[in-house]
Parts: C-alpha cells; structure tokens; sequence
C-alpha cells in the first residue's frame, strides 16, 4: 500500500473562488492510502512546495497527489519538488481542478464534487504507480541542414558561431535559394543579392561550415543526438577541388541553348555553367542532359579549354555516410504552377508573367538586363496588371489552389508596383487584390506609399480573364467597390501565384518521420510554443518549409531554430523520457498495427526465439520499442489489437483505475 | 465498339446535321451508335435545381436504359451531356436523391450512377484515340485554320464533368491536329457563348458572341466548330463577323471522306 499525501491548491481565488478546498482536502483524506492531505493558497510558491518537501519526509510519503492547475504548468515543479527530498518524480500525479473544473464551472457544489472525483482519479492512478527513471544517450555534436537558402544558411551560420560543426546540403549547384532570385526585397529597398551575397560567402569561409551543394540526402536512420545519414553528391562531371570558377569552360561550350533555370527558362545558358556570377561554391557543373559529349561522345571542348584539368566527364556520384546529433529542415518553397489558371492566359501569351519572373525582368542580372522590356517583341510596357492570390486563398471545393494565404505576395506585389512606378513614370500600374495584408514592421507604410506616393491604382477584385488579342492583353476585371466590370487593355499581367513547399520535402519527411500538413508543410511541435521544433526529437524547422513567410520571418526563425540546436548540441548526454511504449513479446502478434501508426518511426520488428510450453523453441516476429526515439505519444498503445503495448506512467491499467475511480 | 447513343432533342430538329455526321463518322470508325429506345428530354436546364427529383427523371431513365443495354453512354449535344452528367454524378453520390428517385420510378433496385456516360469527343480522344483516328482520314483538311469552341458546358463544373481543363483545355485543338487542320488557340475559346440571354435580352448574347468570334478571328481563325447546338445559334446568329461555324461532327465526316454520303 502506498503512503500517499494530497496538496489541494487555492491558485488564489481561481481554484478556491469556486471549488471548496477544504472541503475536498478533507473528503480525500477519506480515501485509502492518503495519510496526509492539506490545502494551501498558492502550491506552487517556494513555501508551497516546502509543504510538500516536509510532508513527504515527515510522513514518509511514497506517492503525492496535487490538485492543482494543468499538469502543462506545473507537473515539473512538483516534480523537482519531490525528487529534491529524495521521491522518484514519476510518483507525483496531478489532479487538474482549475483549467478542468473550477474554471469552467460556476456552482460551488458541483465543482467542488467533481474536484473530489478528480483527486480520487488521481489516487488510484498513484496507487499503481512505479518509479521511472529515464535512460541517457550521447550526443553527436554535429548538425545537418537540409538546404542551401537564406534560412539554412542564417541556421547554419548561428550554429557554426556557437561552435558546432555543421554541414550544409544543397540539391543545386549553388546555395543561396530563392532569395538568389530576388531583386530587390521589402519594405527596405535593398537589393536581395547585396545582402545575401555576404552571407553566402560568410558561410563558405566559416571553418565550423561545410557545404554539400548539388547533393541530396538519401537516407536517414537513428535517433535525437544520434542520425546517420547518407549524403549523395551528385556527379558534377568537375573536380570540386581544382575548378577556379573562372568560367572559360561556359564560354566556349558550344551548347548554348539550355533553359537558364536561374532566370526561369526566359533565356538559355551553356550545358556547361555556373548558375550565377556570386556562386557558392563558385565551381561550373556539367548539365548532363544538354552536354553533346555526355550525349553523342563527340566535343570536350570544355576539358581542352580548362586549364586546371578540372573536367571529368566519368565522374559518378558518391555517397558518403556521416552523424549527426540534429537535423534542421530548410527546404523551403516554389511558386505554384499557374497553368491551372488559364483564365489568366499565362500559356497562351509571353507577356503573362509570374511574379518571380517578374523579378528576373527587373534584375540587372536578368535576361533583359534590368531594362523591364515585355516577353513578345521586347518593347517597353505602358500598362501593367498585377493579379494578386493566383492560386491563394481558394475554395476548398475549388478543383485548384491552396485554401491558404502565401503571405508574401501582398508585399512584394506592392514592391513590384512600386518599383515599376518609379524606373517608368510613364507606366500605368493596376494591382487586383481581394485583401490587401500587411502586418510586419514598416510594412503597411510601405503598401501606403505604392498607393499613395506612387500612384499605382489598386482595385480590389478580382481578374476574371484575360485575353490575348492583336498585340494586347485585353483584361477583364471587377472593381467591388465601385460595382462596375473594367475592362483594361494591358501590355503586361504578372501573377502573383501561391508558395507551395518545395517537391523534395514530401519523401524527406518520410525519411525523417517528420510530420506534414495537408499542404506539405512540415508541422511543429506546437504551433505557438514549439515553432521551430519538429515532432520528432531532433528535427528542426527552418524557413518556408514550415509554412509561408518573408524573409525577415524566415532569419528570425532560422535564428531561433539555430539557438534550439544549439541547446541540443551542448549537451553531453540526452535524458529521456521515461513514459516510453514497451512491448510484451509474449503477447505480441506481430501485426505490424503499431509500427504503422508511429508517427517518430520508434518501432520496429525482429525475430526472437522463444521458449514454448511443450520445451520446444518457436521463431515470432515481436516488435521492439526504441525509447530514445519514442515520445510516449501513445497511439500503439490504442491501435495493439492484442494489448501487448503499453506506456510506462500511463499504463492501460493506470488509466482504467482512473477511469473506474470517476465512475465509482 | 458498341456504344449506347442519345442524340437529344434539338439532334433531331434544329441539329440534324450534329446527328447524322456523327452517325456516318461513327460507322466510318468502326463504332456502334445504337440509339437508346424510346428516350425522352434530357430535362433540359431543369435537372440543376438541386432540390426537386422530378426533373432529374427523365435523365436517369435514360441512364438506367443505357445500364440495361450495358453499355457506355455516348452523347453528343453539349447541354444533353451536361446534364445527364451532372444527374449521373448526383445519383452517384447523393443518397438522398437515389431513395427518391427509386421511390418515385419504382426500382426495384436503386440506381447508383453506374452508367459511364462519355461525349463523343472523349470516345474519339479514349476510345479511338486520335492517333488511330488521324489514319482514317482520307481528306487532310490541309491548311485550314480551325478555332475550337468549347463554351462552358463541355467543361464545367471541372471536376464533374472531369472532360478537360476547364481553363486550359485541348482535346477539341487534338482533334483537329489529327483531321489535319491547324487548331487556332484562343483565350475566350471557353467564355459563355450568351447562351439562353438571347431570348429574353438578346444584346448580352450579341456582345458575348461577337466577343468569342472576334477574339478567333484575330488569331486567324477561318472557320469555328462546336458540339454545341446553342452556341452554333448565337455564333451565326447574333455575333457580328463573318466567321463559319459547324458542328465538329462535320468536319469530321468530311476528313473521313463520308460527309456526301451522311
């Protein structure tokens, strides 16, 4: 039989304005097992918790049961409280009679009846209670960013600072990402390569930084603090170590007709190239699918023209193999394809251009070199219509888009207009919106100024079609606020379509057993107070991935991802948590039910000998719990068909004495 | 091939030659049209209001009849395929309207929707195909540049009608590809032609058709085809240009070479 005390709390008036502490201090000491029970106007203060210290030593107390507020404020309070005086923390329970009860009801009887069949749920559960005590594992102290943007490269360079070792892998030639792309970003007006640029250089020299561009994770195994992940680093076709970067070899390439893929396809590069001048690493790659000797045998040019050897055209990939103790996702985003939205001619017509695009017209380092010149016949345009929430914020019983906001567009759209207004006075600029959205530091004032100062005609509507006819974009639109349809001849339309979460995130979520939404975002841990933590123990979420922001978000949450990995990082050892699922081989099936439904991947199977009745040994396959990558969610408990797992803390037996305890 | 076959109404009046060049491509094809017997309307406009059966009726007995046949309904007329569409697709997945029209007609077995019902377009793209078809042209239609138009009914709602994209679509341009004409790509090739305004404020339907026809003729269009029986009216009718309109089934028939003998 334990030895149990019982600790009501007041929290003041809002445990003790409606519920009868005394009252329920008094009825619990009824019940079997409690040798102690008292009540106090704040448990969880210093003296609070001195009460409970001197009662456990001066009764001997084996389990302590406090009605109190939820076990999610101050369950490790009591805790720390109990193992202080020496008590196994694990034989501390918490009745939650404020956020389950006082709070909620208004009739002193009744809440005060139900605090005392709380605190004898409480009871029953502490009856059955065991001590725990949590297993340890190292920590490899090393971290892994999956992705080379602006948010893996501001978490890796946090990391790299704090004094960890950590290695950047970017699935194209160079890092940098979409911010790369960018020409000019908000509300500030610097452009996006002056500031990234030094970045990425930083990142290259950092001694602590290692950079896998043009490399793909292809697989993941273990757990937090201790990964092991293999790293394919595709074959280049150069030799990393000798290539200057001086770019001979793209001048000479006689196969100059590939989609530049850096300035969206609107004009070609060489089969041979280095994506753009501030490349890091600043080596060339061969494109395999264009290169006439990786397709014909015939040319090599470029290995005749280079003059440190550095071309290899048999080069394959490699794989390589490394730990890590975390793993940061910053996969990040594109747009979405807008050939779903064909009412707005973007298939039909070159001067229908998504906002990306858009900001490759208006870069320097652009196919039109800066001058903004539309697609079809290279003339300057006179009237230019934006469209806003292409693909944003649809129906869900819209056979296309996302239901979500992508955040960004209302911004940038304002930046395009803006900037436009400003190069080409001359320029009439329309912005189609539905809302305009723009909270963020100085962000509504820079909105203002495009309306204000810049003149650009916002309508709020929407675009209805577009149609291509004799050299213009005849648009049709409504303007809701004036209720007419306008009806504009444009020579331009850009789209500003949805941010989807970049295709590569989607296998490696399964790789990682990282949780995702609907969208393919990866979720968090939780969606206020864990932002940057995946579910799974040792992942974090940098950037886009986790679900649309601008940049000023995604270096916050980048920052914040870093000093979480950090955290990690500096510890020596990792203590579990001991409410972990455990496996009755005896009983288990081998059905396979509870490794599906595993979302942190904690289960696998084996074959195991065992002995049977008749002396006899029989192979079964039985699952097996690794409790270092198990976070006690519970779910195998539910889904084992023949309740062969069971949770140490929260065993079935447990929650059926409480349950019976409520009942009774 | 044996196909079940509703012409519809207005196939054996306004639109005979819908019909009867559909019919001569058919047998050209290889395929059996077999007419349902004794079909009635389709129900017109009516089947869309979602909350009476009785409209909805007419429609299901045809589909029922062709689920008797057991064969693959194929139709022909934009607005009949629509709406047997649309009611096939509610009798699919709207209890509520399979126990009443069951209770109404009688079954002794409810119907579920389990007819395919399939515009003769989509049985030339999936079940001919228009690799196949483009080697039973005898007459290339050789330079003639031919604007598709779909209107609305072929491909909305998208994803019950689940024909093409409703934004972007290109089985009507594929098909002229392998009669060996030149398809003209339009943008308001899936605008409302004006549709039944016509009646009552014919001004809507005479801008909404010369819209159409003028932005075909800009990109070069020659000639307009349709599968639509009301959209052929409004295009010859109330829309201001010279542009031709036919049915599909014409220029069908006469790449076939089977057009005199229809």
């Amino acid at each position: 039989m334990q030895r149990i005390g019982v600790f009501v709390c007041w929290c003041g008036s809002n445990i003790a304005g409606t519920v009868d502490v005394k009252q329920v201090a008094e009825m619990l000491k009824r019940e079997p097992g409690v040798v102690f029970s008292t009540d106090y106007q704040y448990m969880c203060s210093e003296s609070g918790q001195n009460l409970i210290k001197d009662a456990i030593k001066e009764h001997g107390l084996t389990g302590v049961v406090v009605c109190s507020c939820s076990p999610r404020m101050h369950e490790n309070t009591f805790r720390k409280a109990a193992a202080s005086v020496g008590l196994n923390p694990y034989m501390v329970e918490i009745a939650n009679v404020r956020e389950q009860c006082s709070w909620i009801h208004k009739d002193m009887p009744v809440a005060t009846a139900k605090a005392v069949i709380l605190g004898r749920a409480a009871i029953a559960k502490v009856h059955l209670n065991a001590p725990l005590t949590a297993g340890e594992s190292p920590v490899t102290k090393r971290a892994l960013v999956i992705g080379g943007g602006i948010a893996g490269i501001q978490t890796a360079l946090d990391i790299a600072e704090a004094g960890f070792p950590v290695d950047i892998v970017e699935k194209s030639p160079t890092i940098g990402g979409k911010m790369a792309q960018l020409d000019k970003t908000f509300p500030t007006l610097d452009c996006a390569a002056c500031i990234l640029t030094p970045k990425m250089v930083e990142a290259s020299q950092q001694e602590n930084i290692n950079i896998y561009a043009y490399s793909e994770v292809d697989e993941v195994k273990g757990f937090v603090g201790n990964f092991s992940v293999k790293i394919r680093r595709k074959a280049r076709f150069i030799k990393e170590d000798l290539c200057t970067g001086c770019g001979l070899c793209t001048e000479k390439c006689p196969m100059k007709k590939v989609p530049n893929e850096f300035n969206l396809g609107m004009d070609n590069r060489s089969a041979v190239y280095i994506p753009f001048a501030q490349a890091v690493p600043k080596v060339a790659t061969i494109d395999a699918n264009y290169c006439i000797k990786k397709k014909t045998g015939k040319c090599g040019l470029c290995s005749t023209v280079c003059g440190v050897g550095a071309i290899d055209y048999d080069q394959k990939d490699e794989i390589l193999e490394e730990k890590y103790g975390a793993i940061v996702v910053a996969t990040g985003f594109n747009p979405i394809s807008v050939e779903k939205f064909d009412e707005f001619a973007y298939a039909q017509s070159p001067d229908v251009v998504t906002s990306l695009e858009y900001e490759r017209l208006m870069n320097a380092a652009g196919p039109t070199n800066g001058t903004l010149l539309r697609p079809s016949d290279k003339q300057h345009p006179h009237t230019i219509v934006f469209v806003q929430c292409v693909g944003s914020r649809c129906d869900a019983k819209n056979e296309k888009g996302k239901q979500y906001c992508s955040k960004v567009c209302c911004m940038y759209t304002a930046k395009h207009a803006m900037l436009t207004r400003e190069k080409y006075p001359d320029t009439d600029v329309y912005v189609f919106y539905i809302d305009v959205r723009t909270p963020g530091k100085n962000f509504d004032e820079f909105y203002r100024r495009a309306v204000e100062d810049y003149g650009v005609h916002y309508v709020k509507g929407m675009v209805g079609k577009v149609v291509p006819e004799n050299g213009k974009l005849k648009v049709q639109a409504s303007d809701l606020i004036a209720n007419e349809q306008l009806h504009i001849d444009a020579d331009m339309v850009v789209l500003a379509a949805a941010v989807e979460p970049d295709k590569s995130a989607r296998p490696l979520a399964t790789m990682l057993t990282a949780s995702m939404d609907t969208n393919d975002f990866f979720t968090e841990a939780h969606p206020k107070l864990r932002p940057v933590e995946s579910p799974t123990a040792g992942v974090f979420l940098s950037g886009m991935c986790q679900g649309p922001k601008d940049i000023p978000d995604t270096v916050s949450q980048a920052s914040a991802c870093a000093a979480k990995v950090i955290g990690l990082l500096a510890k020596d050892k990792l203590t579990g948590n001991p409410c972990v699922a455990h496996s009755n081989e005896l009983l288990c099936n081998g059905c396979s039910s509870c490794e599906k439904v595993c979302p942190y991947g904690a289960i696998t199977y084996s074959d195991k000998e065992f002995r049977m009745p008749d002396r006899t040994t029989a192979v079964r396959r039985v699952a097996e719990v690794n409790p270092a990558v198990c976070q006690g969610c519970g779910a195998c408990t539910v889904a084992c068909p023949s309740g062969a797992m069971d949770l140490y803390g929260f065993s079935n037996q447990q929650i059926m004495a409480e349950v019976d305890a409520i009942c009774k | 091939m044996v196909y079940s076959y509703y012409p519809g109404c207005t196939l054996k009046t306004k639109a005979k030659d819908l019909d009867r060049y559909a019919r001569a491509s058919a047998a050209a094809l290889g395929i059996e049209l077999q007419e349902l017997p004794d079909w009635q309307c389709c129900g017109g406009v009516y089947p869309m209001a979602k909350d009476e059966i009785a409209t909805k009726l007419s429609s299901v007995r045809a589909l029922l009849s062709a689920k008797e046949q057991g064969n693959d309904l194929v139709t022909m007329c934009s607005a009949c395929h629509n709406v047997l569409k649309q009611v096939n697709h509610d009798m699919a997945t709207d209890e509520n309207i399979v126990t009443k029209v069951a209770n109404y007609m009688k079954l002794d077995e409810p119907y579920r929707g389990e007819t395919k019902v399939i515009h003769f377009l989509e049985l030339l793209r999936d079940g001919v195909g228009f690799d196949e078809l483009k080697k039973h042209v005898v007459k290339p239609l050789k330079g003639v540049k031919i604007a598709p138009y779909y209107g609305c009914l072929l491909l909305r709602p998208g994803k019950v009608m689940a024909f093409d994209d409703p934004e972007n679509p290109a089985i009507m341009e594929n098909f002229i590809k392998a009669l060996g004409a030149e398809p003209v790509v339009y943008a308001m090739r899936n605008e409302c032609c004006g549709g039944y305004a016509t009646l009552e404020k014919k001004a809507i339907a005479e801008k909404k058709a010369t819209a159409v026809m003028d932005n075909a003729a800009a990109n070069g269009a020659q000639m307009m085809i349709t599968a639509c029986p009301l959209c052929l009216y409004n295009l010859t009718k109330n829309a201001q240009g010279g542009v031709p309109v036919k049915y599909f089934t014409e220029v069908l028939a006469e790449a076939l070479g089977v057009k005199e003998e229809a």
